[in-house]
């Protein structure tokens, strides 16, 4: 039997009057993506911080690689990588110097570490700026840098905390792609997120933490369908044809008579596919509309959800 | 491997990448240089003829030790700034979460700071000889004095170090770069303690930095400004001896900051 890469047990962390963490239970399993999604000051750098020993927990039990975090510090840091929230590169120098001083600093000789520098600017697109000052390089490529830094030596667990925040669409894409290299080479992955959309693309498992507890876990698609997923939302040219829309577009069709608008919710085959059938379908009933929007639940709309004390206060559509 | 040649071969690691800071970005210690040679010329040219020296001498050949120990100690903000630019970037965290030992960033840093400052103290070496000061002192002792100059650099930086690592606040390095200015006049650096007011002149005697510039001064054999007291009989002592107590205060320190878990 093989131990998990990570297990922790009732985590708890409390700055001055702040409990970062209240009790964190997690467990991830060998070579899955693990989202860890919340939003700011849930805790998530404060449990990443935890797990790479870099803070000491005030209670629970935290195993990394098999290590026990506060007993054998020096353990876990041989079999983890970690890529903090902000990128954490060396400025002055050049791309491929960092990667083979991070190397050495790890233990490997300095051809190793040459070699592997070359391998990860190469997996990494990096080949042509790795002899340039990270000084000049754009969001992305500081963060590409600062992932494969956290990956010179094959870690059992690679922590990213935050990888995408503050990139421009292509760049997460970029980031996206690279994390899915990392696990086919056999790596585990947590990452920490604000994004649905992230923990959707990247995870196997998804834990929803708020104010240092889990409030909720599963994988990406049994959470989506928890909140009642996607959503397509039909604006009518006319008030009169908003009747006519409802009935033509099913049981699921609401209307908002105030802002002429019909709410369908997209089901189990995702809202692309929604938002094509129902253009069809009021196409063929001959029903002009002003706009079709696609609407995804929000990370806001999740939390709402997960955390409403009662179904007052659920979000509008989840509840009905 | 080892553990020590393991520390020493990461140590090294990081020399070479603090040398390769100030190659492609030399201007740190390019100004560094400047700001001492404008120290010594105003002192010199502009305050210098005010300026009274017990047991005699003219004011050059005091200063110029003096402002080679005054440069000595803004090794202490100059290491506090890498140190506080490294944790804002999150590299002290990458450090940290390496299987690295403790002591090799802080060392590795110091070790690449003393050849910088081994520089520095040669170009204000050979300014002042263009400008009139004299080395009266046998090669040995000049060497000698270079050396006490280093030995209290070295002292500097672990302070340096230890305050970039505790002191998280905003604003500490300001801080610690407005206070080096106090404890640098407050001191044998430029004028002598016995021409200050009695409890001043006993506190500027005490400051480290006094002990390291007045055997400095002796070495060279350039006239030291003091004819009694604590730095006319021990100042040679002083000099060795302050230097290892900040040592060994500070790092351990300094390595215990570099491991402490928030
Ligand atoms: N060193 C610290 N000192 C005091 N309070 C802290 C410290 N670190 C975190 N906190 C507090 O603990 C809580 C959790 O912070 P944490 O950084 O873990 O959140 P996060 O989920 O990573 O948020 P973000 O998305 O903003 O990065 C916050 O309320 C934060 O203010
Ligand atoms: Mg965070």
């Amino acid at each position: 039997m093989t131990t998990a890469p990570l297990s922790a047990r009732g985590v708890r962390k409390r700055y001055r009057d702040t409990q970062a963490l209240d009790g964190l239970d997690l467990e991830v399993a060998a070579g899955t993506v693990h989202a860890l999604l919340g939003p700011n000051g849930a805790g998530k750098s404060t449990a990443v911080n935890v797990f790479a020993t870099l803070t000491r927990p005030d209670a629970g039990e935290v195993r990394v690689g098999g290590h026990d975090v506060v007993r054998h510090p020096a353990r876990v840091r041989s079999t983890i990588g970690l890529v903090g929230q902000s990128a954490a590169v060396d400025e002055a120098l050049h791309g491929r110097e960092n990667l083979v001083m991070f190397g050495r600093l790890h233990g490997l000789s300095k051809a190793d570490a040459v070699r592997r520098s070359a391998e990860l600017l190469d997996a990494f697109g990096l080949v042509e700026a790795g002899d340039r000052k990270v000084s000049g390089y754009s969001g992305g490529m500081r963060r590409r840098l600062d992932i494969a830094a956290g990956l010179v030596v094959r870690p059992r667990i690679l922590f990213l905390d935050e990888p995408t925040t503050g990139l421009d669409p292509r760049a997460r894409h970029e980031v996206w792609e690279m994390v899915r290299k990392v696990v086919a080479d056999g790596t585990t992955v947590l990452l920490t997120t604000q994004y649905l959309d992230e923990a959707d693309q990247l995870a196997d498992l998804v834990t929803v933490l708020g104010e240092g507890k889990v409030i909720a876990e599963g994988t990406p698609s049994a959470l989506k369908s928890d909140l009642g997923g996607d959503r397509v939302i039909i604006t009518a040219a006319e008030p009169d044809d908003l009747d006519k829309m409802a009935g033509a577009l099913g049981a699921t069709a609401t209307v908002d008579l105030d802002r002429l608008e019909v709410t369908v919710e997209a089901g189990a085959s995702g809202g692309g596919a929604a938002v094509v059938e129902v253009v069809r379908t009021l196409d063929s009933a001959g029903i002009t509309v002003d706009d079709v929007l696609l609407r995804r639940p929000t990370l806001d709309e999740v939390f709402l959800h997960l955390t409403a004390p009662d179904p007052e206060h659920q979000p509008e559509g989840a509840a009905r | 491997m080892t553990a020590l040649s393991s520390t020493l071969r990461q140590t090294w690691v990081i020399t070479l990448r603090d040398l390769k800071h100030w190659q492609r970005e030399p201007w740190g210690p390019v100004f560094g240089i400047l700001f001492s040679i404008m120290m010594l010329l105003i002192f010199g040219y502009l305050f210098g003829g005010a300026i009274e020296m017990p047991g005699g001498g003219t004011y050059l050949p005091y200063l110029l030790p003096g402002v080679l120990a005054l440069t000595m100690m803004f090794g202490v903000d100059g290491i506090m700034a890498v140190v506080t630019e490294d944790t804002k970037r999150g590299v002290t965290n990458r450090f940290r979460s390496l299987p690295m030992s403790s002591v090799a960033v802080p060392l590795g840093r110091a070790v690449a700071d003393l050849g910088n400052s081994a520089v520095q103290l040669g170009v204000l070496m050979i300014g002042g000889l263009l400008i009139g000061w004299r080395i009266e002192g046998t090669f040995l002792e000049a060497a000698a004095a270079v050396g006490l100059l280093l030995w209290l650099r070295l002292a500097m930086l672990w302070l340096g170090i230890f305050l970039g690592l505790a002191l998280r606040m905003e604003g500490a390095l300001m801080m610690v770069q407005v206070l080096v200015w106090p404890l640098g006049f407050c001191s044998s650096l430029f004028v002598s303690p016995e021409t200050m007011p009695g409890w001043l002149g006993t506190l500027a005697a005490w400051n480290p930095v006094s002990a390291t510039a007045t055997a400095a001064r002796d070495l060279f054999g350039n006239p030291t400004g003091i004819t009694s007291g604590v730095l006319a009989d021990h100042a040679m002592l002083l000099a060795l001896a302050w230097p290892a107590v900040l040592l060994a205060i500070f790092v351990p320190l300094s390595m215990r900051a570099f491991r402490r878990r928030g």
